[in-house]
């Protein structure tokens, strides 16, 4: 782990051993599990997220990380954040680079959860899918219908939706109920509907070189 | 903007009437707009001057209230759907006109990869508002579908817009391409999109880059005013 860039002069707060998660709303419950997953992880990692909504509103995201990573980063040893480009063409990078940080590498949780080889073949197949995660599942009226105003516009619809041809649900779970809601919602669209189970898989790298460690020590505390 | 006092709009006389245009097409009133711009029309205003100070001004506003994040896209949307239903009006009366306003044609598309229309949409409606002849070749655009147009229209500006950061490199492919023909002087290319700024559009070649419909349709209007000078 490197040491975070602190760009700020915070000489007289002590620097804790730990590494910062600064991750993605949408991405709490998933996240919550990674860094939980061993007391070492618990111990060696701090959880923080910035709001979902932001998802929305791409061009507010490097700013909102920058905001808080100036006024944390300096705390941690290491920063890590959970979060792919997400439509800030490089800016969030930019600010990442401020603090010494790394991010998920990847477009977007699409990518990044699918794998870029699966995503590419998806789009490429279909350019017109409209991709739902376990999240924007549960959270479908608030970020989909709500965030885009379809509960006020209804009419609306056609201008956001015409080219989009099926909607695709990347997985988190196996839940059969987010799978009959994700249907529900394509159905609702006039859309194809495509389930992939995805898993969790592409996060691990925010806890990483932790992970495997915390893996090992679990084990031979285990056996010992 | 305006309040729920229900009133006549052939009681306003032309200054307020075009103030109230402007505040429905920001509340995205398409039926009152459209009564408005009928009104003006009646009164007979010049399609020109119904379209400039009443619609295009009105988006004006919206489009500097959406930069500065008062109004959102649903909105925007509305409002866009209002100043159609004005355009509707003029459109044919703007078709037959003796007095040639045009700036030229202005062809735009969304590049290879991509499916999102609604700020280019946008920016073709500010652009028929200032003049332009617009060339719509709509979504995912290879290289070959500019060049197309360009060699069937002689466009004096070609913009092109992209709303994913996985696509917006493609632009430099096109512009790339019209370089390599020798193409690159015969015309103004335009670049436009969310994630896209100044940085990108000056690192990938493009001549200008419109970071909001209205001021893209600014730009593009200063530029054919100045060429012409």
């Amino acid at each position: 782990m490197g040491k975070a860039v602190d760009n700020r002069t915070h000489s007289a707060e002590p620097v804790i051993a730990k590494r910062l998660v600064l991750g993605c709303g949408a991405l709490v419950h998933e996240l919550v599990a990674l860094c939980r997953q061993t007391p070492l992880l618990k111990e060696a990692i701090t959880l923080q997220c910035l709001p979902a909504k932001l998802h929305n509103t791409p061009q507010l995201i490097a700013v909102e990380v920058d905001k808080f990573l100036s006024e944390n980063a300096h705390k941690y040893q290491d920063v890590f954040v959970a979060y792919g480009d997400c439509g800030t063409a490089g800016a969030l990078d930019q600010v990442l680079t401020k603090y010494n940080a790394n991010r998920i590498e990847g477009a977007h949780c699409y990518e990044f959860f699918a794998g870029t080889a699966a995503f590419e073949e998806i789009t490429e197949d279909q350019l017109g899918s409209f991709f739902l995660t376990d999240y924007l599942v549960k959270n479908f009226d608030r970020l989909v219908i709500q965030g885009l105003g379809l509960d006020r516009f209804p009419e609306l619809f056609d201008e956001y939706f015409r080219h989009y041809t099926q909607v695709v649900y990347l997985a988190q779970t196996k839940s059969q109920e987010l799978q009959d809601m994700a249907k529900q919602y394509a159905e609702s669209f006039g859309m194809n509907y495509q389930y992939r189970y995805v898993g969790t898989e592409g996060l691990n790298v925010v806890a990483s070189p932790i992970l495997p460690l915390a893996f090992d020590l679990e084990l031979q505390v285990a056996s010992a | 903007m305006s309040d729920n006092e229900e009133f006549n709009l052939n009681e306003l006389d032309d200054k307020e009437l075009v103030e109230q245009i402007q505040d429905d097409l920001y509340d995205g009133m398409d039926e009152e707009v459209s009564e408005g711009v009928q009104i003006l029309l009646d009164r007979e205003w010049d399609a020109n001057d119904v379209l400039g100070d009443a619609l295009v001004g009105g988006m004006k506003i919206v489009g500097e209230d959406f930069r500065d994040g008062i109004l959102f896209v649903p909105e925007v949307l509305k409002c866009a759907a209002a100043m159609k239903g004005g355009m509707k009006l003029l459109r044919p009366i703007l078709a037959n006109s003796s007095v040639d306003l045009s700036l030229g044609k202005f062809v735009i598309g969304t590049v290879k990869g991509d499916i999102h229309d609604i700020g280019k949409n946008l920016v073709g409606m500010m652009l028929e508002g200032a003049g332009f002849e617009v060339i719509d070749l709509g979504i995912n655009n290879p290289v070959e579908n500019y060049l197309s147009a360009i060699e069937e229209h002689s466009p004096v500006i070609v913009g092109m817009s992209a709303l994913l950061t996985t696509t917006m490199p493609y632009m430099g492919v096109v512009i790339e391409e019209i370089d390599r023909l020798g193409m690159k002087n015969d015309f103004h290319m335009m670049v436009g999109g969310a994630p896209l700024n100044q940085e990108f559009a000056d690192a990938i070649g493009a001549d200008a880059y419109g970071r909001d419909a209205a001021r893209s349709s600014e730009m593009a209007s200063v530029y054919v005013h100045a060429q012409r000078a």
